[in-house]
């Protein structure tokens, strides 16, 4: 449905993407994953017919981006990161005026964004301005989704959202895939990845690997340890000075110890009490996507 | 003025702010330790802003006292300012200045004598391992070293009390670790750390945590009594748990 | 596609009028400021002390004493007679303007001396005009075809109006000003609002022609553009009782076509710049600026030094208020200002012909 191939985008002197592809299956949910400045936003942009590449080719439903953009907006719903809508027009003025310049009506999609418009129902006369972080996202949505796309481009729809408004707007994207829609949304919340069917990791304009969050973290080939005691910072200054430490990071309240060949557990904890540490626990784990970002090279 | 070591760094009693008829933070009362890492967490809208604001200053409480580093706060905002850093993720430093540019510029503000702010601005930069970037303008270096940077500067005066709002939004995960370990050493030094933050993660690395809900603090304790007190495995669940149910 | 585009200006409308403090703005400012203007000058320019030493005691000069004394704008004071009197007059500020009509006044050439108190140079200025004009009345009337006067300034500008009442050049100029607020600062501001806020992005990707998200957010701003144009002659003429000798059609069609120009100044503007700032400063430094200050408005051009009046032409309020002034005082028709409305024409040809090159049916 997407495909990218060797995209690279710099403006001025800085490389926004470095030869970036990209091949995203009809009906997917993909998550391009990564910090800020990765390059989501140029990627997403050029994918939305929005930027020109310097150079390498993409189409989106078998059209190239750069010659078929008129027949692409037309099958696009695209929600740019600092979409903020019209402040001072109702929610539902909003949803009407996106709606017409599709050249559809709320009556005509309803059923695909009811899930998410009853909630937004009661406040529709409410000025967009006056809303809630969390219902914003959820207009800015059903807006990107009136004209019924076939394939939706969100950037960042996420960010600065509490817990537990993104886990509500993840489940409506899940729940928008059995409307057939192809899905590619940017975050820079690591756990996320695990809501994607398939994502990207990118960090400086670069695509680090790309995967089912499983394949990720199954073909993660380092050795991990949690590691906890009841000083986490002495802990973790320590075990960067164990011999066999490849890397050390606080994750919550354990440290995720990497190492260059296989030890025995029993050896870090030992190594831990000889330096007065108490309270130690070792046990392997099972690394998540917020590690296989971190020792991705 | 000078509070004795152990008393409360930060002192909240009944601390409310309305706007209009609603009420966006409602007679919140907490003690914050000298040298603590305390995590302040919430849903948006639950009030950590307003509460925020109040702590440093920038809004005057409708009703309630807050003290910080023993001066009331809505006494003597401008004494308070002294006494504490602030750092957010939008602002942070002037982009079109060099990084030793904004550090005299901050140290300048602080009233930092000018010999003094550029030995401290020279140290600072040779602590982050910044020489190269001294003479580089702000937009010209990575996002990672602008956080630490920022984070560095608030600390600049040797306040009391460092207020982070937000402070690793959409860093990347190796930057966002060290930049929590930046803030251990801090608190090891004795300097009481006061943040906020989305990533669940990080309120695992407070010492303790409070979850504000509809202006009110929900829950507040160790991250380690909270998961056991909702019999759950970590802070995201806890949250989830408080923040969920929806009147 | 008509549909998208009345929806589009319903939604413009709505930003308009929910912005309560730029609505009241734009709409009482045009009324603010010819009231201003207008009733500043005419105040200023009333009962000014004057006297004549008359030298030559004919039937000539007591006709254009009495032509003086017929003036609203002058009061005579009889008992200045004499050189010193005057002086003293002039010292003591009763006196603002004096005449002097040598011996033998009455056959060309004349030789006639305006004296004024030049502490205030506006006024005296003012004054002198007044007075030549008054001059040059009395000798219109006696068709000699002879030059009038030597030693009194004749300002061309001056010559279709007659009673020199100075409201008649202000509301010409206000309404070019508040044309081009109107069209071309408020749209540039418009238009880079939407960017700023992300939706741009949104309407850019939509099936609409770029060419219709310009055109509907443009309208509404025309219409504004409109009423304020029909606010101020509606002033000018019912209250300041100036005159409109031409076509009203040819005058909103010349309105209409400055207003196409200011737009597509506005437009060019904000194709260049992404915030709402920036946007609004340069309209103001490129734009208010030399429209208030090059234009002929505030400060005459042929008073100007040359590298002005040379950048003045490029400035098109300059020709809308020649279009204005002649449509509405000398009730002139499209013969007289065709090359002024081709000038215009030209303008807002070419402005759209840059714009349409940097915009872009995406972004940066």
């Amino acid at each position: 449905m997407i495909t990218a191939q060797n995209l690279s985008k710099a403006y001025g002197k800085t490389t926004a993407l470095q030869e970036v592809s990209l091949t995203i299956q009809a009906g997917e949910l993909f998550g391009l994953i990564g910090p800020d400045g990765a390059g989501k936003t140029t990627l997403l942009r050029i994918l939305g017919t929005l930027l020109l590449p310097d150079a390498g080719t993409a189409f989106l439903d078998g059209k190239p981006v750069v010659e078929s953009y008129r027949a692409i907006r037309r099958a696009i719903g695209y929600m740019p990161g600092t979409f903020s809508l019209y402040q001072d027009l109702t929610v539902e003025e909003n949803l009407h005026f996106f709606a017409t310049i599709f050249g559809t009506s709320i009556a005509e999609n309803y059923e695909l964004i009811r899930d998410i418009y009853v909630q937004l129902e009661p406040f529709k006369n409410r000025r967009a301005g006056q809303l809630s972080g969390g219902m914003k996202q959820k207009l800015a949505l059903c807006c990107a989704l009136i004209h019924r796309p076939r394939i939706l481009l969100l950037d960042e729809p996420t960010t600065g959202v509490d817990p537990v408004s993104r886990e509500e707007f993840w489940a409506m994207l899940q729940r928008l895939k059995s409307h057939g829609i192809t899905m590619l949304v940017s975050t820079p919340y690591m756990d996320e990845a695990s809501l994607c069917d398939r994502v990207a990791l990118m960090r400086d304009g670069q695509v680090l690997s790309t995967g089912s969050p499983q394949s990720l973290i199954e073909a993660f080939d380092r050795p991990l340890l949690a590691v906890q005691a009841d000083d986490t910072y002495r802990m973790l200054t320590d075990l960067r000075q164990f011999e066999s430490t490849y890397s050390a990071f606080a994750f919550g309240h354990a440290v995720h110890l990497s190492l260059k060949a296989p030890v025995w557990p029993e050896l870090v904890q030992s190594y831990l009490l000889n330096l007065k540490h108490t309270g130690v626990s070792v046990t392997p784990i099972a690394p998540s996507i917020e590690d296989v970002f971190i020792h991705a090279e | 003025m000078q509070n004795s070591p152990q008393s409360p760094i930060i002192e909240a009693s009944k601390l409310t702010k309305q706007f209009g008829a609603f009420t966006a933070v409602d007679a919140i009362s907490f003690e914050v330790e000298r040298g603590e890492i305390f995590g302040f967490l919430g849903a948006n809208g639950a009030g950590k802003t307003t509460a925020m604001r109040m702590l440093t200053g920038l809004s005057r409480p409708t009703s309630g006292q807050a003290r910080v580093a023993g001066i009331d706060v809505a006494a003597h905002p401008e004494k308070v300012k002294q006494r504490i850093g602030y750092m957010s993720q939008k602002f942070s430093l002037y982009e079109d200045l060099t990084v030793m540019e904004n550090i005299r510029f901050y140290g300048g503000i602080y009233g930092l004598p000018r010999k003094q702010a550029r030995q401290a601005g020279s140290q600072l930069i040779e602590q982050l391992g910044m020489e190269a970037f001294a003479r580089k303008q702000v937009s010209g270096i990575p996002l990672g070293w602008r956080q630490k940077l920022s984070f560095s500067i608030a600390l600049l005066h040797q306040p009391d009390v460092v207020f982070l709002d937000e402070p690793t939004g959409g860093v990347d995960p190796v930057t966002r670790r060290q930049f929590w370990e930046m803030i251990y050493q801090a608190a090891e030094t004795g300097t009481t750390v006061f943040v906020t933050t989305h990533y669940m993660d990080e309120a695992e690395y407070c010492g303790r945590v409070s979850i504000m809900v509809d202006g009110q603090i929900a829950a507040l304790d160790t991250p380690d009594r909270l998961k056991s007190e909702f019999q759950a495995a970590n802070m995201h669940e806890v949250f989830l748990q408080l923040t969920r149910p929806k009147p | 596609m008509i549909k998208p585009l009345l929806v589009f200006i319903r939604k413009e409308a709505f930003h308009i009028l929910r912005d309560r403090r730029t609505l009241i703005i734009l709409l009482g400012m045009p009324a603010v400021l010819v009231l201003l203007f207008g009733f500043a000058i005419s105040n200023e320019i009333r009962e000014a002390g004057f006297a004549v030493l008359d030298q030559a005691r004919n039937e000539p000069s007591r006709q254009l004493t009495d032509r003086f004394r017929a003036s609203p704008y002058f009061t005579m004071q009889e008992g200045v007679q004499t050189q010193a009197a005057m002086e003293a007059a002039f010292r003591k500020g009763s006196l603002k303007l004096a005449l002097v009509i040598p011996p033998g006044y009455g056959e060309p050439p004349v030789s006639l001396q305006l004296v004024t108190d030049a502490t205030d140079p506006n006024t005296a200025t003012t004054l002198s005009n007044y007075a030549s004009a008054i001059i040059r009345q009395e000798w219109a009337g006696r068709a000699t075809g002879q030059q009038a006067s030597a030693l009194v300034e004749v300002k061309p500008l001056m010559l279709y109006n007659r009673e020199l009442k100075s409201v008649f050049l202000f509301v010409p100029g206000v309404m070019t000003v508040i044309l081009m607020l109107v069209s071309a600062m408020m749209t540039s501001i418009a238009i880079t609002r939407e960017k700023e806020l992300g939706t741009m992005e949104v309407l850019l990707v939509s099936p609409l022609p770029p060419a219709l998200i310009i055109v509907g957010k443009v309208i509404p701003y025309i219409l504004l553009a409109l009423a304020n144009t029909g606010v101020i002659l509606w002033l000018g003429t019912a209250v300041f009782d100036m005159p409109m000798r031409g076509s009203y059609l040819l005058l909103w069609a010349s309105a209409l076509l400055f207003v196409g120009t200011a737009l597509s100044l506005g437009i060019l503007i904000s194709t260049r710049t992404s915030s709402q700032q920036v946007a609004m400063l340069f309209s103001l430094m490129v734009l208010m600026l030399p429209t208030i200050l090059l234009s002929g408005f505030i400060f005459p051009i042929a008073s100007m030094p040359l590298p002005l009046q040379v950048i003045s032409n490029a400035i098109p309020a300059k020709w809308f208020i020649i279009i204005l002034k002649d449509i509405m005082l000398k009730g002139g028709g499209l013969s007289l200002i065709w090359q002024e409305s081709l000038i215009l024409l030209g303008m807002t040809t070419f402005f759209i012909a840059l714009s349409v090159r940097s915009f872009k049916t995406r972004l940066a």
